[in-house]
């Protein structure tokens, strides 16, 4: 379905000494994502999640890769892969001039649809989100929860083939966060292929069949969340130091409670998470 | 294509219908300033010019300037979608042509630089001004709104603070509502900066309805001036949408 291959984007920056010089933020970037697949774009702030997720829905142009959606080339065939694709940016950016329901209209209208079919389709969506009693009111009188559920109506409005969500639960209250993930997992039972990028390792452990874990632009681990923790070991102990809380991983709960037994600490063993991967892989807590 | 032009002018309808009376409450307050001031105040104390009256004289130069203003000013909230709402992102991710974003813009731009042109010609008639308007000077209203029209997405396009939005009009837009042939003939300047005032399109503009409302010769070369700048505009505004891409 998304076939990406040596995907790079430079950006001209000015460095320390004033200079300009050349930023590497995505580097040779090879990902293949199957029909039906909900794929995680993991990694902590700047790692080029947003930046992937740009090229990937044509908003910026790569500076070398190609993008491939059933067969349409990015270089070639940006219109018919636009009509495939539906986008939640990360960024609340409705047409801030416009209704709820003339926010949806331009949508429908960009994507071709007729009247009684784009008609039909928001309000079906505006129920869905259950938003339909606020279609008269400007956007901005919406609350962050009722935007962010009416980004995902919105880009969902021309039944779009895969669908791309930028943090699509950032700062959003834990109701408002399981709703959306609930609205994601509906998408996949459509057989919508989905990628989200995401810094909450919880929502990619609850809602993604494969992640993919980004650092400094270059994709350091890909597999399935239960895969990714297996390889670091199953098992966790914690404990804490004068300085820090220490952890180590081991591949059985024997394992694990046989090296606990040796700690002269208060220590805790539980089954590892897509968290302890990433620290593990990347040295560094994610949202920090 | 032409259904895709027509989404993005309905957008642009749809929030000018919104603010109508608005729209047309606040575009009565220049001209009818420049036309108590320049027209009844010191128009009054001046001689005829050029076999009718000052305020003849002036009514198409109040056209040019205002069609180009409003033209350019309907335009240029594009840069705030693009900079700040990040509404911009909803057209570049739809299957539409750059072209038909850029053309619908235009279009609207246009109607209401019209709307404001029909505003000003009332004022005038109610003023007692007296001018021909023709199918061509028409024609020429609508070049001069999509030259400015234009110019406004490029700005828009290229300008990255809302601050330097505000220069663009300060430096470039006020001197030329005032030098262009509007409220004074170009013979008036120094021989230099007369030359360079007749390079810009303002006082092409200002010339062609001035003589197309007197009924007086129409001039080819200020009309192909006016068809250079509008090509010249569209390219770049065509360039501008490739450069956000980048």
């Amino acid at each position: 379905m998304i076939k990406i291959e040596g995907l790079v984007k430079k950006y001209q920056h000015k460095n320390a000494k004033n200079k300009n010089e050349w930023k590497t933020v995505v580097n040779d970037l090879n990902l293949h994502i199957e029909p039906g697949e909900i794929f995680g774009l993991l990694g902590p702030n700047g790692a080029g999640k947003t930046t992937t997720i740009r090229m990937l829905t044509m908003l910026t142009q790569a500076t070398a890769g190609e993008i491939v959606y059933n067969g349409l080339n990015v270089k070639h065939d940006q219109e018919a892969m636009k009509a495939l694709i539906g986008v939640v940016p990360q960024q609340i950016n409705f047409d801030q001039d416009l209704t709820v329901g003339e926010n949806m209209e331009l949508h429908a209208r960009l994507h071709h649809m007729g009247k009684e079919s784009r008609k039909q389709r928001i309000a079906e969506l505006l129920e869905y989100v259950e938003l339909s009693d606020r279609v008269n009111d400007n956007v901005r009188l919406l609350s962050g929860g009722m935007k962010r559920r009416l980004l995902i109506a919105r880009a969902l409005i021309h039944n779009p083939k895969i669908l791309f969500l930028d943090e699509p639960t950032v700062a959003l209250d834990p109701q408002v966060r399981r709703r959306i993930w609930d609205l994601i997992r509906r998408m996949h039972r459509e057989d919508v292929t989905v990628l989200l990028t995401t810094h909450y390792i919880e929502e990619a452990e609850n809602l993604c069949n494969r992640v993919a874990i980004l650092n400094k632009g270059k994709l350091i681990a890909l597999d399935t969340p239960k895969a990714l923790c297996e390889r670091v070991g199953r098992y966790v102990v914690e404990w804490d130091t004068l300085e820090e809380r220490d952890f180590r991983f081991f591949m059985t709960r024997e394992a694990a409670a046989e090296f606990a037994a040796t700690v002269d600490a208060a220590t805790t063993i539980r089954r590892s998470n897509l968290e302890d991967v990433f620290v593990e892989l990347t040295g560094r807590k994610v949202n920090v | 294509m032409l259904y895709d032009i027509w989404t993005v002018f309905w957008r642009d309808w749809v929030v000018l219908k919104h603010r109508m009376i608005k729209f047309i409450l606040s575009r009565m307050v220049a001209p009818m300033l420049y036309l108590v001031a320049f027209g009844w105040g010191l128009g009054r104390s001046m001689s005829p010019i050029g076999g009718g009256s000052y305020i003849d004289f002036l009514v198409p130069g109040i056209l040019a300037l205002n069609s180009m203003n409003i033209s350019f000013n309907s335009i240029t909230p594009i840069h705030s979608e693009r900079i700040y709402h990040k509404s911009l992102e909803e057209y570049l991710i739809a299957p539409i042509r750059p072209l038909a974003f850029i053309i619908g813009k235009i279009l609207a731009a246009v109607l209401r630089g019209l709307i404001s042109s029909v505003i000003i010609v009332a004022l005038s008639y109610l003023f007692g001004a007296n001018f021909t308007i023709t199918p061509l000077f028409v024609f020429v209203l609508i070049i001069n709104c999509i030259i400015f029209a234009e110019i406004g997405f490029c700005a828009a396009m290229t300008i990255h603070s809302y601050e330097d939005m505000g220069r663009f009009n300060t430096y470039i837009l006020l001197p030329m509502s005032f030098l262009c042939g509007t409220f004074f003939a170009t013979d008036k300047l120094p021989l230099v900066a007369k030359y360079f005032v007749e390079l810009l399109p303002l006082t092409h503009t200002s010339y062609l309805l001035r003589n197309i409302g007197a009924s007086r010769d129409f001039s080819l070369l200020s009309a192909l001036v006016l068809g250079l700048y509008m090509g010249l505009f569209l390219l770049l505004c065509i360039w501008a949408m490739r450069k956000i891409k980048e």
